[in-house]
Parts: structure tokens; C-alpha cells; sequence
């Protein structure tokens, strides 16, 4: 009889698991899709069909709204985390994954790990669509990688949110219908398109309640100045309180699921 | 030196809510043998085979796998064994030797042991011709073949098959038939599921019946069979007249009590080789008959027969 006793190994099964995740993605390209059509057709509508009524033209308007679909598409490419755990959840695939002797925690952590990969196409698409449409920051090149970065980091705390979302979700569809939602109302009821002293007094206090705002606002402030500003240094700190509440809260419902 | 038993199951219990599932089941596997879980959809059996393979928690009692307790000793004990569930599981989305690859590096094998392997069972399994296709394109058949083949990447001395051919056409049905012998063969424990009589009755050594979460009977498949009470034996007698001598003759013969419904004569036969002399009899007598019908027993005979008055 011959006996795998496996030492548990945390990152190996991780790495194999994300492994599992980018192959899966890669033979089914239309899961990207959505990272990439969306921000362009975003950019697009948007810049050319507002640019000139709300900045007066689209060049203008393109500082105010790259970093707005920037975010928003962090926000919508963080919601296929739960998707994706929640389909996964529900195929016969996962039974064998949970009857081996792996690491318990890795297929969850494996596609935490493999939807980066995600979020810096998304981040990548949406900064170029920018720059294609005449947007030239003044920070410079630097500076635009250090809010990429920012964004990617920002949209992976968001997935642990999605992520335990799925885990508690009855089926995909409820996720992917209720993260389009949560997606939509954050990224409307923000800054993300609009300069937020044209609001009425009401809805204003609605997009200062909002997170997002705040995100937003420091990326449009590095790239005005080429500089770490406070407020950039908030939304980092914001990202890891994320992390910190959500990354248990989501283990233990993913533990609690099996 | 006495042999640990393959499987000990103790007072295995389930509930869902108010609803009891798995209703304290106690059997068990010796080493070698291929145990089968009869039972018709519902009955409890996939239920049980999840507890006992650590994929459900239990409500109660307690399963050793090779001597080891799963709740205490979860991960070695899921070592020690391959499963095969109900719904395919391997990953659609990626092709057969990926998915061999994947599940041999999560079960430990090292890049090269896995690559060596995954060609192993490419081949053993007649995959290799479609072994980097997009599992969309793979038959049903093929699809079970390699969810087999992701089983038993460590060679596992016990093997779980939950309703390996449930949705198989024949002659796929067949060929999975060969492969789990052939396992046997190599020594191999095997535990499966199925609602198929005749599936226990080829395969397996001893069976287990299961009907509302209950384990109603256990025993080879030829005392199971005992118990149902044999072959159905149906047939009309053509002319009424002669229907007295008929019932006669064959309660002399079969030696059992037959039952009369108008002209139509129902009998069970212990064993088919009563068949032909009976036969042989009613047409000395000069007694025509038609309409004969002779009736393996099936699935719903076996449940009729040992839950008659339990629920």
C-alpha cells in the first residue's frame, strides 16, 4: 500500500491551485472579457459622450474619469472572486479537492491569488485606454504605475469581500446579480464621474459616505502632484483593515461550508 | 496478525434539520473485498459514502478507514483512499492530462513523479488520444473513465465509486464494469454505490441495502436474492376449464403458493431449472398456455420484499 502522507504544504497546494485558476481562465478567454471590454466601452461612452457637458470637453474630462473607471473596474473585476468560488462550490470538482490530503485553506487561497492576474489586466486596459484617448497625467509614468498598483491592491481587498459573498450566496447567479448591484451603486454614487460639488446637499453626503469616493480622490490627487499623498496613504491602510476583518471572516465561512 | 479492517463504520448518523438522512449505519469492509450500497435515489446512500469519505460531517457515530479514526485523523485517512463521485468531478473547463497533472501535484507527487503518472494512466486508460482535447468534447464514458484515472493517481488500496455508471449507455457500461474488476484483481478494496440490482450482483462480494437512511439488509447478493424469493414466473392458462388441474400441478411441483388472477397463473421459482420440467408438465397435461413472461427480480422486488411492514 503506498501512502502519500503530505507534509500539508501550504504554498505548494496554493501555487497549484492558482495554477489551476490561470489554466482554467486561459482555455476559456471570455472570462476575461469583462475586464476588458468593460472599461474600454467605459471609457469610450463616457468620456465622449459626457466629457464635453461636464468638463467642457473630453480632454478635460479624462483626469476625472480614468481614475473613476479605473476603480470601477477593480470593483467589478473583484466580484468574480465570489463567482467563481461559489461556482466552484457547487461542482462535483470540489468534493475531490476536499478529499485529498491537501492544505484545507488552498483552494480558496489559490483563487485569491490567481484573480491578481485579473485585476492587472483590468488595470492595465483601463490606464491604456486613457492614455489612446489623450490622457497624459502630469505625475508622469512612475506615478501612473504606483496607482495601478494602488488600484490592484484596493480591487484584491475588495475580492475577500466578493469572496465571502460567494461562500455565503445560495448560487452564482445570486452573486453575479448582487455584485452588479454593489458594483453599480458604488461607483455611481461616488466621485467616479462627476466633480462632487455639483451634487445636491443629499447626495453629496451619500458619496462622502462612500468609500470608493475616497479612493478615487487619491489617485486623481497622486497623479495631479506626483506625490504620496495623505489620503493615498488612508486608502492603503483603508485596503488592509479590509484585508484584516475580511480574510478571517471569509476562512471561516469557507471552513464552516465544508 | 489480524488484518484492520478496510472500513469500520459505527452508528453512522445524518440529520438535516428534523430530517434524519442516514439513520445509524453500522457495517464492515474487510480488506480486498468490493462492498456494493444498494439503494433507490434518496435512500441515503451517496449521504453515507460522504461521511464516510470525510466530505460531510456526521451527526453521529464514527468511521475508522485502515484503523484510523477520519474525525481524529482526517488527512491520513483521505490518503489512504481515491474517490469517484456522482457528477464528474474534474475540472471541465481544462483537458484530461491537465487535470491529472493538477491532482497528482495536489496529492503530493513531486513535477516529474506527476508527469510520469499522468502518461501512466493516459495510457492505462485509453485517453491518450484525447489527452490535451477540452473536456467539452469528451463522451460521457470518457469523462468517467478519467474522473477513475484522477482516483487513483496514488494507487489507493480502497477505492470509492458513487454510482460509477448511473447515465452510461450499455456497452460504456460494460467497459466500466471490466475496469473496476480489473482493479479488484489487483487487489484493490471497492466500495460503491448503485441503484442497480444487477450492477451489486455482477461487481460485488457483499451488499449493503439502504432505504430511508436505514441499513434494512446485509449479505451476499446470492441471500439477498434468497430473500426476495427468486424469479418471477408469470403466464394464462387458454382455457378456462383447465385452470383447477393447472394450479394442481404446479403447487405439486413448485411447491409454493400460486397466485390466481382470472386466467393468469403467477408463481416464484427458487431456481430456473424448475422452469423447464414445469413447463414440460402442463404440456403433457394437454394445457395450452400463452402470454409467458419470466422475471429476474428487480430493484423495487428487493425493497418491496424487506421493508414490507418496516416504514
Amino acid at each position: 500500500m503506498e501512502v502519500k502522507t503530505s507534509r500539508g504544504n501550504l504554498i505548494m497546494n496554493t501555487a497549484t491551485m492558482a495554477y489551476r485558476n490561470l489554466l482554467r481562465t486561459f482555455h476559456n478567454p471570455d472570462r476575461f472579457m469583462d475586464v476588458i471590454i468593460q472599461p474600454v466601452m467605459f471609457m469610450l461612452m463616457f468620456g465622449y459622450l459626457f466629457g464635453g457637458a461636464i468638463a467642457g470637453n473630453v480632454q478635460n474630462y479624462l483626469p476625472t474619469i480614468v481614475p473613476g473607471i479605473l476603480i470601477q473596474t477593480m470593483l467589478s473585476a473583484s466580484s468574480g472572486s465570489g463567482e467563481q468560488i461559489r461556482e466552484d462550490l457547487d461542482s462535483g470538482v470540489f468534493d475531490r479537492f476536499k478529499s485529498l490530503p491537501m492544505a484545507h485553506i488552498a483552494p480558496l487561497a489559490g483563487q485569491l491569488f490567481a484573480d491578481i492576474l485579473r485585476l492587472v489586466i483590468a488595470a492595465v486596459v483601463s490606464l491604456t485606454t486613457g492614455y489612446l484617448m489623450g490622457w497624459r497625467p502630469a505625475a508622469g509614468l512612475g506615478w501612473v504605475v504606483v496607482v495601478g498598483l494602488l488600484a490592484v491592491f484596493t480591487g484584491w481587498a475588495i475580492s475577500w469581500i466578493f469572496a465571502l459573498l460567494g461562500l455565503l450566496a445560495k448560487n452564482a447567479s445570486t452573486v453575479s446579480s448582487f455584485s452588479l448591484i454593489v458594483m453599480l451603486a458604488l461607483s455611481f454614487l461616488s466621485n467616479a464621474f462627476i466633480p462632487i460639488n455639483t451634487l445636491s446637499k443629499t447626495m453629496k453626503v451619500i458619496a462622502y459616505m462612500n468609500p470608493i469616493t475616497y479612493v478615487i480622490t487619491a489617485i486623481r490627487q497622486i497623479l495631479a502632484t506626483g506625490s504620496w499623498t495623505h489620503e493615498a496613504v488612508l486608502v492603503l491602510i483603508f485596503g488592509i483593515g479590509i484585508v484584516a476583518v475580511f480574510a478571517p471572516l471569509t476562512v471561516w465561512a469557507y471552513n464552516r461550508n465544508n | 496478525m489480524k488484518t484492520v479492517n478496510a472500513i469500520e463504520v459505527n452508528h453512522l448518523t445524518k440529520e438535516f434539520g428534523n430530517k434524519t438522512a442516514v439513520d445509524d449505519i453500522s457495517f464492515d469492509v474487510k480488506q480486498g473485498e468490493v462492498f456494493g450500497l444498494l439503494g433507490p435515489n434518496g435512500a441515503g446512500k451517496t449521504t453515507t459514502l460522504r461521511m464516510i469519505t470525510t466530505l460531510l460531517k456526521s451527526s453521529g457515530g464514527s468511521v475508522k478507514i485502515f484503523g484510523h479514526d477520519t474525525a481524529k485523523e482526517g488527512r491520513l485517512a483521505r490518503s489512504m483512499f481515491g474517490l469517484t463521485g456522482q457528477y464528474a468531478s474534474v475540472d471541465e473547463d481544462i483537458s484530461a492530462r491537465e487535470n491529472l497533472m493538477i491532482f497528482a501535484r495536489l496529492n503530493g507527487l513531486s513535477r516529474a513523479a506527476s508527469k510520469q503518472r499522468t502518461q501512466e494512466l493516459l495510457t492505462e486508460f485509453s485517453l491518450v488520444n484525447s489527452a490535451d482535447k477540452s473536456l467539452k468534447d469528451f463522451s460521457g464514458g470518457m469523462r468517467r473513465r478519467l474522473d477513475l484515472a484522477v482516483s487513483l493517481i496514488t494507487r489507493p488500496a480502497l477505492i470509492f465509486l458513487d454510482e460509477p455508471t448511473t447515465g452510461l449507455d450499455p456497452r460504456t457500461r460494460t467497459q466500466m464494469w471490466e475496469t473496476i474488476r480489473k482493479l479488484v484483481a489487483q487487489g484493490s478494496t471497492i466500495v460503491l454505490t448503485t441503484q442497480y440490482l444487477d450492477e451489486a450482483d455482477q461487481l460485488a462480494d457483499r451488499i449493503a441495502v439502504i432505504d430511508h437512511g436505514k441499513l434494512v439488509k446485509i449479505g451476499t447478493p446470492e441471500e439477498l436474492k434468497k430473500q426476495i424469493g427468486g424469479t418471477k414466473l408469470n403466464f394464462t392458462i387458454d382455457k378456462a376449464a383447465q385452470m383447477t388441474i393447472a394450479v394442481q400441478l404446479m403447487t405439486k411441483q413448485l411447491g409454493e403458493s400460486i397466485n390466481q388472477t382470472g386466467q393468469r397463473l403467477s408463481a416464484v421459482l427458487n431456481n430456473i431449472s424448475q422452469l423447464a420440467p414445469l413447463l414440460d408438465t402442463l404440456q403433457r397435461s394437454k394445457i395450452a398456455i400463452s402470454d409467458l413472461t419470466v422475471q429476474e427480480p428487480s430493484l423495487d422486488d428487493v425493497f418491496m420484499n424487506l421493508t414490507v411492514g418496516k416504514n
